[in-house]
C-alpha cells in the first residue's frame, strides 16, 4: 500500500496501551512480587551464602537475568495475546477490511506488546534497587538492549499469536521454551562456571547471548562476548520480520 | 456515470474446496441502495468480504471508485465501511473507545464533533462511556453500524442487518440508512427476506448457490416476483371450471373442493372482487378464502428455470 497510514497506526498502539491500562493492575504488581520473591529466596537465603560471581555479588549480579526473564515471557505473551484476541472474538475482520498494511499492523501491536515490557523491566529494576546496590556501567547499552529485547521477542509473540488455534497454544512457547532456556541460559548464574559438557552446551542456547550482552552493559562482562550477543538478536529480528512479511504475502492463517 | 463499486468475474474456492461464487460480474451505480437477495449459504457474505478484503478471491477484479481492491487497497478500503453478520467487537472497551478506533484504523484523523453525531444519530450517545458487554444485542448492533460509519465511508455494506433485531431498531435502521443516503452514501446490504429487499432498496440482485442470476430495478422485479395466490374452499366440490370464470384461469384444487387463483400483487386490479361477485351470480358458496404470497424458494425454482 501507498503511503503511511499513521492515525491507523496510532490507533493500533493507542488500543493496545488501553488494553493494558485495564490489566495494569496484574501488569505492574505480579512483575514486583515475583522479583521481591526472587530476590529474598535466591539473594538474601541462598545468596548469602554464595561468593561473588565474577567480582559482582551474588544479589546484583541477579538483576539483568531477572529482567530479561521477565522481559521475554512478557514480550511473547503480550504480543501473542494483542493479535490473537481479535482472531477470537472475530473483530479480526475490521482489521483486515481497515486501508493498514502489515507493516502498520506490526508496528502497532509490536510497538504496544514491546512498550509494555519495556516498562515492565524497569519497574523490575526499580524493584531491584530496594533489595541491592545497582550498578549499571552502560546504561544507554542497557536500554538499547531492553529495547532490542523486547521488540524482537514481541514480534516472536506476534507470529505465535497469528499461528496460535487456542489459548494453550499461546502459553506453550513462552512456558515450554522461553522459560527453560532462560534458566538453562545463565540468568541465574554464569555458564562460565558450568562445566563440560554443559557449557558447550549453553553455547547453542541462543537466550544466554541475550542475558550475556544485557548483564555486560551492567557490569562491563559477560559470559560471551557482547559482538555475539548483538549479532544473534539481529539474526533472530531478521528472521522474525522475514516470517512475519511471509505471514502477510500469503494471509496465512489470518485470511481464507 | 462510472460505477462506484465494479465487481468483475470475482469468483471463490474455499480451502475446504467448497465453490461458494462462480464468476459474479456486477456495477453498483453511486448512491443506490442496493439489495442483494438471497437465501442461506448463496455467497452474500462471501461476496462482500471478498470486496471489503477479509476473503481473497479466487478470481476477478474489483474497482472501488475507480481503485483497485487489491493493487490499490489503500484508496479503495478507506472509502469502504461494513457491518457485519456477526456481533463481533471487543467486549471489554467502551462504545467511545471502539467507534473512535475505528475512525483512526481507517486513517481518520480524530473528530469528536463527527463520532458524536453518529452516536446520536444511532441513540447511543448516553451509552458512549459504557463497556460494549453491558449492552444488549440490539444495541450491540448499534454499536457496529456506528464503527462501520466512524471514517465516513462512501460505501457502507450490511450484512443481514436485520437479523435478531427488535423492531424499533429495524425502525431506527431504516430511517438512518434514509439519511444516508440523502447524503450520497451508496448502501448495499444482503438478507433472505423478500419484503426487506422491497422496503428499502432501488435495485436488487439475486444470489442463489454462489451465482448472481439477476440484477433489476426494484419495480420490475416485484412485478415479476410479486405472484401471489388465493386458495378458494368451495361449499360444493365442482367437476370443472365453469365457462363463465375461464378469464381468471383458474385451477381445480383438492378433487373439486377448492380454487386456486394467481395474481400480480402489484396490479391495479387484482381481479377478487369481480371475481367472487361472478361466483356468487353463479350460485357457486365457499367456506374459506386465503391469499399467500409464492416463498423465496418457489421464487428460486421460478429464476433458475426461467434461464
Ligand atoms: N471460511 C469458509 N470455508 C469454507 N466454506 C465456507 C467458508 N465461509 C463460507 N463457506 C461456505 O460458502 C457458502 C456461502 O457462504 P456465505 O457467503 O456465508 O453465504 P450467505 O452469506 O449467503 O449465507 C456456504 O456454503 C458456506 O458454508
Ligand atoms: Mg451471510
Amino acid at each position: 500500500m501507498k503511503g503511511f497510514n499513521f492515525n491507523g497506526v496510532l490507533a493500533i498502539y493507542r488500543w493496545e496501551m488501553a488494553r493494558t491500562g485495564r490489566t495494569l493492575w496484574q501488569s505492574v504488581v505480579a512483575p514486583v512480587i515475583t522479583t521481591s520473591l526472587y530476590f529474598v529466596v535466591f539473594g538474601s537465603a541462598i545468596g548469602s551464602r554464595m561468593q561473588s560471581v565474577d567480582g559482582v555479588a551474588y544479589g546484583s549480579f541477579l538483576v539483568p537475568g531477572l529482567i530479561m526473564l521477565s522481559l521475554l515471557t512478557q514480550s511473547i505473551s503480550n504480543a501473542a495475546l494483542g493479535i490473537y484476541f481479535p482472531k477470537f472474538t472475530g473483530t479480526v475482520f475490521e482489521l483486515l477490511s481497515a486501508p493498514v498494511s502489515a507493516i502498520e499492523m506490526v508496528i502497532g501491536y509490536v510497538g504496544a506488546a514491546a512498550s509494555k515490557s519495556v516498562l515492565i523491566g524497569l519497574i523490575i529494576l526499580a524493584t531491584s534497587a530496594l533489595f541491592v546496590p545497582l550498578r549499571i556501567d552502560h546504561v544507554w547499552a542497557m536500554l538499547a538492549f531492553l529495547l532490542l529485547t523486547a521488540l524482537t521477542f514481541s514480534l516472536f509473540g506476534f507470529i505465535i499469536g497469528i499461528w496460535a488455534d487456542g489459548f494453550e497454544q499461546l502459553n506453550v512457547v513462552p512456558v515450554l521454551v522461553v522459560t527453560p532456556l532462560t534458566f538453562l541460559g545463565g540468568a541465574f548464574y554464569s555458564i562460565k562456571d558450568l562445566p563440560e559438557p554443559w557449557h558447550t552446551v549453553s553455547l547453542f542456547n541462543p537466550v544466554a547471548y541475550l542475558v550475556s550482552g544485557f548483564r555486560w552493559s551492567f557490569f562491563g562482562k559477560g559470559d560471551i562476548s557482547l559482538g555475539w550477543s548483538l549479532g544473534f538478536i539481529a539474526l533472530f529480528l531478521a528472521a522474525c520480520l522475514g516470517v512475519v512479511v511471509w505471514i502477510f504475502r500469503t494471509g496465512y492463517r489470518l485470511k481464507s | 456515470m462510472q460505477p462506484v463499486l465494479s465487481v468483475r468475474g470475482v469468483g471463490k474456492t474455499y480451502g475446504s474446496g467448497h465453490r461458494a461464487l462462480e464468476s459474479v460480474d456486477l456495477d453498483i451505480h453511486r448512491g443506490e441502495i442496493f439489495a442483494l437477495l438471497g437465501p442461506n449459504g448463496a455467497g452474500k457474505t462471501t461476496l462482500i468480504s471478498i470486496i471489503c478484503g477479509i476473503v481473497n478471491p479466487s478470481s476477478g477484479t474489483i474497482l472501488v471508485d475507480g481503485h483497485d481492491a487489491i493493487r490499490d487497497a489503500r484508496e479503495a478500503r478507506s472509502r469502504i465501511g461494513l457491518v457485519p453478520q456477526e456481533l463481533s467487537m471487543d467486549m471489554f472497551s467502551t462504545v467511545w473507545a471502539t467507534v473512535t478506533f475505528s475512525r483512526g484504523l481507517f486513517g481518520k484523523s480524530p473528530d469528536r464533533a463527527y463520532c458524536e453525531q453518529v452516536l446520536r444519530d444511532l441513540s447511543l450517545f448516553d451509552k458512549k462511556d459504557t463497556p460494549v458487554r453491558m449492552l444488549s444485542g440490539g444495541m450491540k448492533r448499534r454499536v457496529l453500524i456506528a464503527k462501520a460509519l466512524a471514517h465516513e465511508p462512501q460505501i457502507l455494506f450490511l450484512d443481514e442487518p436485520t437479523a435478531g433485531v427488535d423492531v424499533s431498531l429495524r425502525r431506527d435502521m431504516w430511517r438512518l440508512i434514509g439519511s444516508l443516503r440523502e447524503r450520497g452514501t451508496t448502501i448495499i446490504l444482503t438478507t433472505h427476506y423478500i419484503e426487506e429487499a422491497e422496503e428499502m432498496a432501488d435495485r436488487v440482485g439475486v444470489i442463489d448457490k454462489g451465482q448472481l442470476l439477476l440484477v433489476e430495478q426494484k419495480d420490475a422485479l416485484m412485478k415479476k416476483l410479486g405472484k401471489r395466490e388465493m386458495h378458494v374452499t368451495l361449499a360444493e366440490p365442482l367437476d370443472a371450471i365453469p365457462a363463465e370464470l375461464a378469464d381468471w384461469q383458474l385451477t381445480l384444487e383438492d378433487e373439486g373442493h377448492g380454487l386456486l387463483y394467481r395474481f400480480d400483487a402489484q396490479a391495479e386490479r387484482t381481479g377478487i372482487p369481480s371475481l367472487l361477485r361472478r361466483m356468487s351470480d353463479l350460485g357457486i358458496g365457499f367456506t374459506d378464502l386465503d391469499t399467500s404470497k409464492s416463498s423465496l424458494e418457489d421464487i428460486f425454482v421460478d429464476l433458475v428455470e426461467r434461464r
